[in-house]
């Protein structure tokens, strides 16, 4: 970062303003000096001598806001100065950041040396022209049936997981970080990891987690702790996009960018809008959140005449495990699905507790199917869905009516749900289902019920993979 | 032309001083790189501005430059196929200007200047023309003609009149004489897209809007020139239906409209687009719509003009004498983009935290729909039909977004987590959804599948309902404690469900549903439910009636194809009367 101010320092005049007015929040309210720019960057230097990094959020002629990263602690007011440098917010970006961790800010915190940088990009991107996008549609394979069969990952989809306080989010992340590969191409992801406000022990699991399995040579961390400033939350997500956009558009790379917690972030969003006395929204979030994840979550993506691609999978944790909080829901509005993980599974001890039933991969459609997965793909997976919704539906009224006033059917669904908990959903942490096992899986529970009773598949499909024909097949 | 100088920026809003002179509404272009913004207010020398691009970098003091017109849509050939933003600026051109990535300052006409169309004259020198004659033609793509119509606002004598032969919209191809001297016009007209376009008198919607989806042309159907909200949560397939709907809609052209939305789902509908057919015609959907793609991530207060600019070309096709459907999706985020340019203004906030002319605006657009009979001769009937898409925060209904815009729709299309998680699509809640325009299609029913679709309808509605009711019961007690007669109505309701109301938007067949197969899908299932009353009357048990072969045959009425499919569907009537018949007769024997 020193670098970067010295050659900001070269390149820009520099004008500089002791004419602090006030300091609240993270807030410092300046008296105006001419050629101020919207948005630009700014150096808060302490009567100590400290430098903090700040940015203009609101200029007039007579006043100048600054949001401070870092907070406002320390700042006098008689002996502070503001130095604005005439540029937005960049960072250094290189090949060589591969198997180095960050702060939240960008700088080394490894041990290592300084990064040399090929280049500096603004943290918030330009919107990708809708007309350049290419429709995703190269499924990735995570080795996780209750993803691969029911809510497939496809390239440059962005796919939240939405989890709760306690629950293995963290296992699991790490699992398709290990396991996640295009088929055919056996090719491995680069990936870009952010944690953005979780706690010391949160970060290490991670990072212990790929040093060990050798996944830290491919992968950029950026580790924003929850001891860390507040305000610099903000900042996280973008920085490690921006980082990801680099080796996506500049040098094909395929990266997954994993950001754990957004909650942390959308907390960090509603205490900065408090401290600037703005109209609060629904449960004192500002009204312009939604606009502000969107700016997060759309950079991801695949585009014409491009390599490379952008998938993300930002985790969550649901506040009281409510979906409708404001978090989760406008998520799930600007993300293409949701996986959505259910503590009754967990208390049952399935790993992984996928609560397949309010997951959605909405991008599926394109990434399965002849060609992709295996032509039954489609037709067994909204089989699967509507039978395993059915037998929930006869477990709730068995634990009502009592089981033996269930018909036969509803006994039958009952079996079903059970053992697609127990086998489907149920694997281990460092099992690796290919998709061919997940959906042969998925024909061997489906038998259970009767024939007429699969609607939803086509009558050729069942011929052909239904394990009754399959079996008077082989003894033919 | 006024110019004056940034005062304050605070995000999208800018306010400007030394701006007496300009008008509210107002195009102005701001800073050294003239981003393009809109005077939403002013205050004594001062504007209040919405810039419809990012405003980072701006400094107080650069100037601000009035254009002395409100925000216009440019309309005239070459609108066909086209990919906009909320500005109108030509998505594809820009691509090929400055990259995958949308930059800022760059402006690009709509229309292509340099292509040439194939005009074709309808009228001759003499001929006195007023407001929407059609004064020639361009055949724009095999499915489109495009008329070329006198502007609303002139009139006058025919002097000369292009020949048949190549045109750009610049070249002039008619002069008038009128009262004010002679006017010569081209093929491209300039709209403000906050004015309705006028029209000689508006007329009640009667005509079905066919969308190939059975929940909605059966069971909540949407006339040609109504308007229809979509509200649902996450999930719930908001975008997949209004997809399929700007996809199989029996209108001449359809306006897609994402604002606020997904950049991949913007880049899907855009592939598919180019992908698909149109059922009727065998062309490419591309050559019946248009789009205008505002994605999440683009500048917030455009979200409102990419409304108006889909508005404003919906009613310019409408005028030609066209059906044209409208989708926009998401209605809520433009609400959002109110709310935020609101609370920067610091003005009283209405419930939560929405401007209190939320409603008004809302009523704004939706009411620029309708079927009308449009100005000029030859006489002719044209509509715009609205549908909105809503995303309620929390799937909760009660939200001010929902519920002003029910005040203004009239098709009510209620999207059900609860459906959506159990796989249901279209997640369409059956017992809440309603269409007020029923009445107004029965007759086009009537004259369709010459039946009474009216009665099927509302026999398949009185069963759900009465199947709603039961499922109470049965929650208490259990299925099998039921009467059969009330087992048999909670079968037939299953089926409803399953066979008739599910549909799947991406099985090659079932995608699309011609009304009189969806008509005799109902038929089939309206046939089995009554022979299976007479029959438990007679004593069969509901458990026979379930395990009917014929029910597997009603369970995949969807695969049959689309067309010539009377005799199957005979086949199927003939064999749910022999086998109750056999049903019956075992019963009476074995009695």
């Amino acid at each position: 970062m020193a670098e970067v101010e010295r050659l900001l320092e070269k390149e820009f005049f520099i004008r500089e303003t002791t004419g602090l007015t006030s300091a609240r929040g993270s807030l410092l309210f300046v008296k105006s000096v001419p050629g101020v720019k919207y948005g630009e960057i700014v150096d808060v230097e302490l009567e100590s001598g400290e430098r903090r990094l700040g940015q203009v959020i609101d200029v007039s002629r007579e006043v100048t806001v600054i949001q401070v990263f870092g907070g406002v602690s320390e700042v006098n007011l008689t002996a502070s100065r503001v130095r604005f440098k005439g540029e937005t917010l960049k960072i250094p970006v290189s090949i060589d950041m591969l198997g180095r961790i960050f702060d939240g800010m960008a700088r080394p915190i490894d041990g290592g040396p300084e990064i040399v940088p090929e280049d500096y990009m603004d943290i918030h991107g330009s919107p990708i022209n809708p007309a350049s996008r290419m429709p995703p549609s190269e499924f990735i394979e995570t080795g996780i049936s209750a993803i691969d069969g029911m809510n497939s990952l496809v390239r440059g989809q962005k796919l939240p997981i939405f989890s709760g306080s306690g629950l293995p989010h963290n296992r699991i992340a790490a699992q398709i970080v290990r396991q996640a590969r295009v088929r055919g191409e056996g090719e491995r992801f680069s990936v870009v990891f952010a944690a953005i406000g979780v706690t010391f022990d949160d970060a290490r699991f991670f990072i212990e987690n790929f040093r060990r399995t050798g996944a830290m040579e491919r992968t950029i961390a950026f580790i924003n702790t929850a001891s860390d400033p507040v305000i610099e939350r903000i900042a996280v997500p973008r920085v490690a996009l921006t980082a990801a956009e680099f080796l996506a558009w500049r040098y094909d790379m395929h990266v997954l960018v994993i950001l754990t917690d957004m909650t942390n972030y959308c907390e960090a969003l509603r205490e900065l809008s408090a401290a600037r006395e703005e109209v609060p929204g629904r449960r004192g979030y500002p009204g312009y959140m939604y606009t502000d994840l969107a700016t997060i979550y759309e950079r991801a993506g695949r585009i014409w005449g491009k390599k490379g691609s952008v998938t993300q999978m930002p985790i969550l944790t649901m506040p009281n495990d409510d979906i409708t909080h404001p978090i989760p829901d406008l998520t799930g509005y600007i993300t293409e699905g949701q996986l959505v993980l259910s503590r009754d599974l967990h208390r049952k001890g399935i790993y992984p507790p996928f609560d397949v039933l309010l997951s959605l991969s909405r991008l599926m459609k394109d990434g399965i199917g002849p060609g992709k997965t295996r032509e039954d793909h489609r037709d067994v997976f909204m089989q699967l869905y509507a039978a395993y919704a059915e037998g929930l539906h006869a477990r709730e009224l068995s634990i009502i009516v009592g089981a033996e006033s269930l018909s036969e059917r509803e006994r039958k669904y009952l079996t079903f749900a059970d053992r697609f908990e127990r086998e489907f959903i149920r694997q281990g942490e460092y099992e690796r289902r290919t998709i061919e096992q997940t959906l042969d899986l998925a024909w061997e529970l489906l038998a259970i019920l009767p024939e007429e009773e699969l609607k939803q598949i086509r009558s050729h499909i069942i011929k052909k993979y239904h394990p009754k024909y399959r079996k008077r097949k082989s003894e033919g | 032309m006024v110019v004056g100088r940034i005062w304050r920026i605070s995000g999208p809003l800018v306010i400007a001083e030394g701006m007496s002179g300009s008008m509210v509404y107002e195009v102005v272009r701001v800073g050294n790189e003239g981003l393009i913004g809109e005077i939403i207010g002013l205050e004594g020398d001062r504007a209040i501005i919405q810039v419809y691009e990012d405003t980072s970098g701006l400094t107080v003091g650069e100037k601000v430059e009035g254009t002395g017109n409100p925000l216009v849509a440019e309309l005239g050939p070459g609108l066909i196929g086209a990919i906009y933003d909320g500005l109108q600026r030509p998505l594809t051109r820009l691509e090929e200007v400055a990259g995958s990535f949308i930059r800022r300052g760059i402006s690009l006409p709509s229309l292509p200047r340099d292509k040439k169309w194939p005009f074709k004259p309808v009228v001759k020198a003499g001929d006195i023309v007023g407001p929407g004659d059609i004064i020639g033609v361009v055949q724009e793509t095999s499915l489109i003609e495009h008329k070329i119509m006198i502007p609303p606002d002139v009139k006058g004598e025919v002097k000369w009149i292009a020949p048949e032969g190549d045109y750009t919209i610049e070249e002039k191809i008619i002069t008038l004489k009128t009262s004010e001297g002679d006017k010569d016009l081209t093929m491209l007209q300039k709209w403000p897209v906050r004015k309705p376009r006028p029209y000689v008198r508006k007329i009640d919607p009667s005509e079905l809007l066919v969308t190939g989806q059975r929940v909605l042309d059966y069971m909540f159907p949407l006339a040609k020139g109504g308007k229809a909200a979509i509200p649902g949560g996450f999930g719930t397939g908001k975008t997949v239906t209004l997809q399929q709907l700007a996809k199989w809609s029996d209108t001449h052209i359809n306006i897609y409209v994402g604002c606020g939305e997904r950049g991949n789902e913007m880049a899907d509908a855009l592939h598919s687009f180019r992908k698909l057919i149109e059922p009727r015609s065998g062309r490419p959907l591309m050559e019946k719509a248009v789009f205008i793609a505002n994605t999440s991530n683009m500048p917030v207060a455009a979200r409102e003009t990419s409304v108006f600019i889909g508005v404003t070309i919906g009613e310019y096709f409408r005028d030609m004498g066209y059906n044209v459907l409208m989708v926009a999706d998401s209605t809520s985020r433009w609400a959002e983009a109110m709310r935020e340019i609101s609370g920067r203004l610091e003005e009283m906030p209405g419930e939560e935290g929405f401007p209190a002319y939320l409603g008004s605006r809302l009523a704004e657009f939706y009411e620029r729909s309708g079927r009308v009979e449009t100005l000029g001769s030859p006489k002719r009937i044209g509509s715009l039909s609205i549908a909105g898409a809503v995303s309620p925060p929390g799937a909760d209904f009660s939200e001010p977004v929902t519920q002003n815009t029910l005040r203004y729709v009239r098709v009510f299309w209620a999207l059900d987590v609860a459906l959506a998680n159990r796989r249901h699509f279209p997640a369409i809640n059956w017992l809440i959804s309603y269409s007020l325009y029923v009445d107004a299609v029965a007759e086009w029913w009537r004259k369709t599948v010459k039946d009474d679709w009216k009665s099927l309808r509302e026999e398949a509605m009185r069963i759900l309902q009465k199947e709603a009711e039961l499922i109470e019961i049965v929650r208490l007690v259990g299925t099998e404690a039921l009467p059969e007669e009330d087992k048999l109505v909670l079968e037939v309701a299953r089926m409803i469900r399953e066979d008739f109301l599910q549909q799947n938007a991406f099985h090659e067949i079932d995608t699309y549903c011609p009304p009189l197969k969806a008509h005799y899908m109902m038929k089939s299932i309206i046939m089995f439910y009554r022979r299976g009353k007479e029959a438990i009357e007679m004593g069969v048990p509901v458990e026979r009636i379930r395990k009917l072969p014929v029910r597997e045959k009603i369970a995949r009425m969807k695969e049959i194809p689309n067309e010539g499919f009377e005799s199957q569907f005979t086949e199927i009537w003939n064999q749910i009367n022999r086998e109750f018949d056999e049903l019956i007769k075992e019963v009476q024997i074995s009695g």
